[in-house]
C-alpha cells in the first residue's frame, strides 16, 4: 500500500525574539509526489529540509498552505507515514527484533504475529541472525537497517527519510543506497528522501527536488530517467548521471553560491569508525 | 580485502558470527579482573594486619585501639549472647522500612514531577533546598515532632533516602534522548505510551543510581540517629559500649556497621548494573 503526498503553497514561520519579523523557514513550497514514487529532496543545510519533514511527519503545523497524504490532510503523526532519522533513534535497551516490533505495538496485531512480521522485515533489510543483538552491538549501517525495518514493518503508505545515510562512512553508505533501491522496488512504497548530497539525490530519486534557503523553497524539480539496473552498477561513471549531477549542482550554485560551495556532493569519507564498531 | 565493512554488503550470511567474541579476549579480561581483585584485597589485608600489630607492639595505646584479635573475640561474644543480632535486626528493620518507603514514594513522585515540565520548573528549586539540608540537621525536628521512638527514626531515613531517588528520577526522565521520544510519537503513540515505552525505560539506570545513593545514606543517617537516642540498634550498641568503656565491643559494633554497609551497597550496585546493562559504556 502506498499513497501520494501533495504539498500546496506550504509556508512555515517561526516567531523570532525581540519582536522582529517572524523567521520564514519555508515559503510557497509546492510538491506533488505520486504513489509509489521515489523523490529525493536535496539542498544545503539550513534550507528548511527538516522543517518540511517535520510538517509531513505531523509534528508541526504549516503556517500556510496544505499537506495531504493519500488525499487526507495531516492532523498529527500516524502510522500512514514511517520516519527514518539520521541518528537511527533505536531504543538502546531493546534488541534489534524488539526495536522493529515497537512500531507494530501501535497496531492491533497480536504479539505472536508482531514477532513474525518483525523477523520478516529484518530479513528484508538483510539482518537475519542479528535479531537478539542490542543497538550498541551493531555497526552504524546495521543500526540504520534496523531503523528502516522498523519503519517499514507497520506498512506505512509513505517512507520519510531525513538524511538517513549522512552519518555513515562512504562504503557503508553506498551499500545501503543500493539496498534502499532494492527495498523500494520490492515494497513499492512512496519515498521522500532528504539529503544534502547531490550524488545521493541523483542516484536514488526518480525525481530530484532542489531546495534553496532563506526562505526555504523548492526551486526546481528534475526528472532522473535512469532505470533501476543502471543505478545498481557503477552509476557514477554513467555520462547521463554526470550530466544530471552537474545540472543539480548548477541549480544549487546559482541560487545560493556561498552555501552550495561548501556543500560537497558527498561528505568526505569519514574514518571507518562505524566499521570498526562491528565486533 | 577482508575488512569488516564487507558485512554491509548484501546478502549478509555471517552477521551472527560477528556476535561471537573471541575467547582470548574474555580470558584476558578475567585475568585482569583477578589481578585487580588481588590488588584491592591486599590493601584491606595490610590494614587489618596493621590493626593487629600496632597495638600489640605498643605503637598505639591498646586500651583505646585494641588489636583486631580482641575485637573479633568481642564480636564473637556479642554474636553468641544474641546482643549483636538483636541490635542488627533493629537497625536493619528501620533502615529497610525507611528505604523502601522512600523509594516507593520518590519514584512515582519523581516521574510525575519530571514529566510535567511546569511542575518540574515550579518544584525543582524547593527540592534542591531540601536535598541540601543535611538530614541530620533535621534530627531535632523529627524528635520534637515524632518523639524518640521508631517513627522518628524511620522518618529521618525516609527523608534522607527520598531526595537522592527523587532528583535522580527527575534528571533521568529529563535527559531522555529527545529523538527517541520524537520517533515514538511518529508511530502515533499517545503521551502515556510514549512514557511507558520510552521515557520510563530510559530513566531506569538513573533511578537506580539514586536508589544506590539512598541505600548508603539510609544506614549513615540511621546509625547517627540511633547514637543520639535509642534503646536498640547498632548505633546504640556502639555508643553504649563507648560509654561503658567496652572498647573492643565498640569496635565490633563499628565493624558490623561497615559490613552491613558494604553488603547493602554491593546488592544495590549489582541491581544498578542489571538495570543499565544495555548502556554501551557500562557493558564493555
Amino acid at each position: 500500500m502506498s499513497a501520494g503526498i501533495r504539498l500546496e503553497g506550504v509556508g512555515k514561520e517561526f516567531p523570532s525574539r525581540g519582536g522582529a519579523a517572524p523567521f520564514a523557514a519555508l515559503a510557497g513550497v509546492d510538491l506533488d509526489v505520486a504513489a509509489g514514487e521515489f523523490v529525493a529532496l536535496v539542498g544545503p543545510s539550513g534550507c528548511g529540509k527538516s522543517t518540511l519533514l517535520d510538517l509531513v511527519g505531523g509534528f508541526t503545523r504549516p503556517t500556510s498552505g496544505s499537506i495531504t497524504v493519500g488525499g487526507r490532510p495531516i492532523t498529527g503523526p500516524g502510522l500512514d507515514r514511517g520516519l527514518v532519522f539520521q541518528q537511527y533513534a533505536l531504543l538502546p535497551w531493546r534488541t534489534a527484533l524488539a526495536n522493529v516490533e515497537l512500531g507494530l505495538e501501535a497496531t492491533r496485531l497480536p504479539r505472536r504475529q508482531r514477532r513474525a512480521v518483525a523477523r520478516e522485515y529484518l530479513e528484508l533489510v538483510g539482518l537475519t541472525g542479528a535479531e537478539d543483538r542490542y543497538p550498541h552491538q551493531l555497526s552504524g549501517g546495521m543500526r540504520q537497517r534496523v531503523a528502516i525495518a522498523r519503519s517499514l514493518a507497520f506498512d506505512p503508505e509513505v517512507l520519510l527519510m531525513d538524511e538517513p545515510f549522512a552519518a555513515l562512512d562512504a562504503q557503508t553508505r553506498e551499500t545501503l543506497q543500493g539496498e534502499l533501491l532494492r527495498i523500494w522496488d520490492r515494497t513499492g512504497k512512496t519515498v521522500v528522501f532528504i539529503t544534502h548530497g547531490i550524488d545521493e539525490a541523483v542516484l536514488l530519486g526518480q525525481r530530484v527536488a532542489v531546495m534553496t534557503a532563506r526562505p526555504g523553497r523548492i526551486t526546481a524539480v528534475l526528472d532522473v530517467p535512469l532505470p533501476m539496473h543502471r543505478r545498481q552498477g557503477d552509476v557514477r561513471s554513467d555520462p547521463e548521471f554526470a550530466r544530471l549531477r552537474h545540472q543539480v549542482w548548477e541549480l544549487l550554485q546559482e541560487e545560493a553560491p556561498p552555501v552550495a560551495a561548501d556543500a560537497p556532493a558527498e561528505r568526505p569519507a569519514e574514518p571507518l569508525r562505524e566499521v570498526v564498531g562491528v565486533g | 580485502m577482508a575488512s569488516p565493512g564487507l558485512l554491509e554488503r548484501p546478502p549478509l550470511p555471517s552477521v551472527a558470527a560477528v556476535g561471537v567474541r573471541p575467547t582470548p579476549r574474555r580470558a584476558r579480561a578475567a585475568g585482569r579482573a583477578l589481578r585487580r581483585l588481588l590488588l584491592r584485597s591486599t590493601a584491606i589485608a595490610l590494614f587489618l594486619l596493621l590493626w593487629q600489630i600496632a597495638p600489640s607492639l605498643g605503637w598505639v595505646d591498646r586500651a583505646l585501639i585494641p588489636p583486631l584479635g580482641e575485637v573479633l573475640t568481642a564480636w564473637r561474644e556479642l554474636a553468641g549472647n544474641g546482643q549483636l543480632w538483636s541490635n542488627t535486626s533493629a537497625s536493619l528493620q528501620r533502615a529497610l522500612t525507611g528505604f523502601v518507603l522512600a523509594v516507593g514514594l520518590a519514584v512515582p513522585i519523581g516521574l510525575l514531577v519530571a514529566w510535567y515540565r511546569p511542575v518540574r520548573d515550579f518544584l525543582e528549586p524547593l527540592l534542591e533546598v531540601f536535598r541540601n539540608t543535611a538530614a541530620l540537621a533535621l534530627l531535632p525536628v523529627f524528635t520534637v515532632l515524632l518523639g524518640i521512638g521508631e517513627t522518628s527514626k524511620i522518618a529521618i531515613v525516609v527523608y534522607a533516602c527520598f531526595f537522592p531517588v527523587l532528583l535522580n528520577t527527575v534528571s533521568g526522565v529529563g535527559s531522555v534522548d529527545h529523538l527517541l521520544v520524537k520517533s515514538a510519537r511518529s508511530l502515533g503513540f499517545g503521551e502515556l505510551r510514549v512514557f511507558q515505552k520510552v521515557v520510563l525505560p530510559a530513566a531506569v539506570p538513573s533511578i537506580f543510581t539514586g536508589i544506590r545513593m539512598a541505600g548508603a545514606s539510609s544506614i549513615l543517617v540511621l546509625i547517627a540517629a540511633e547514637m543520639v537516642g535509642a534503646r536498640a540498634g547498632l548505633g546504640y550498641l556502639v555508643t553504649y559500649a563507648q560509654m561503658n568503656f567496652l572498647i573492643p565491643e565498640m569496635y565490633a559494633g563499628i565493624l558490623t556497621i561497615s559490613a552491613i554497609g558494604l553488603l547493602f551497597n554491593a546488592v544495590l550496585v549489582s541491581l544498578e548494573r542489571r538495570a543499565s546493562r544495555w548502556r554501551a559504556d557500562l557493558s564493555h
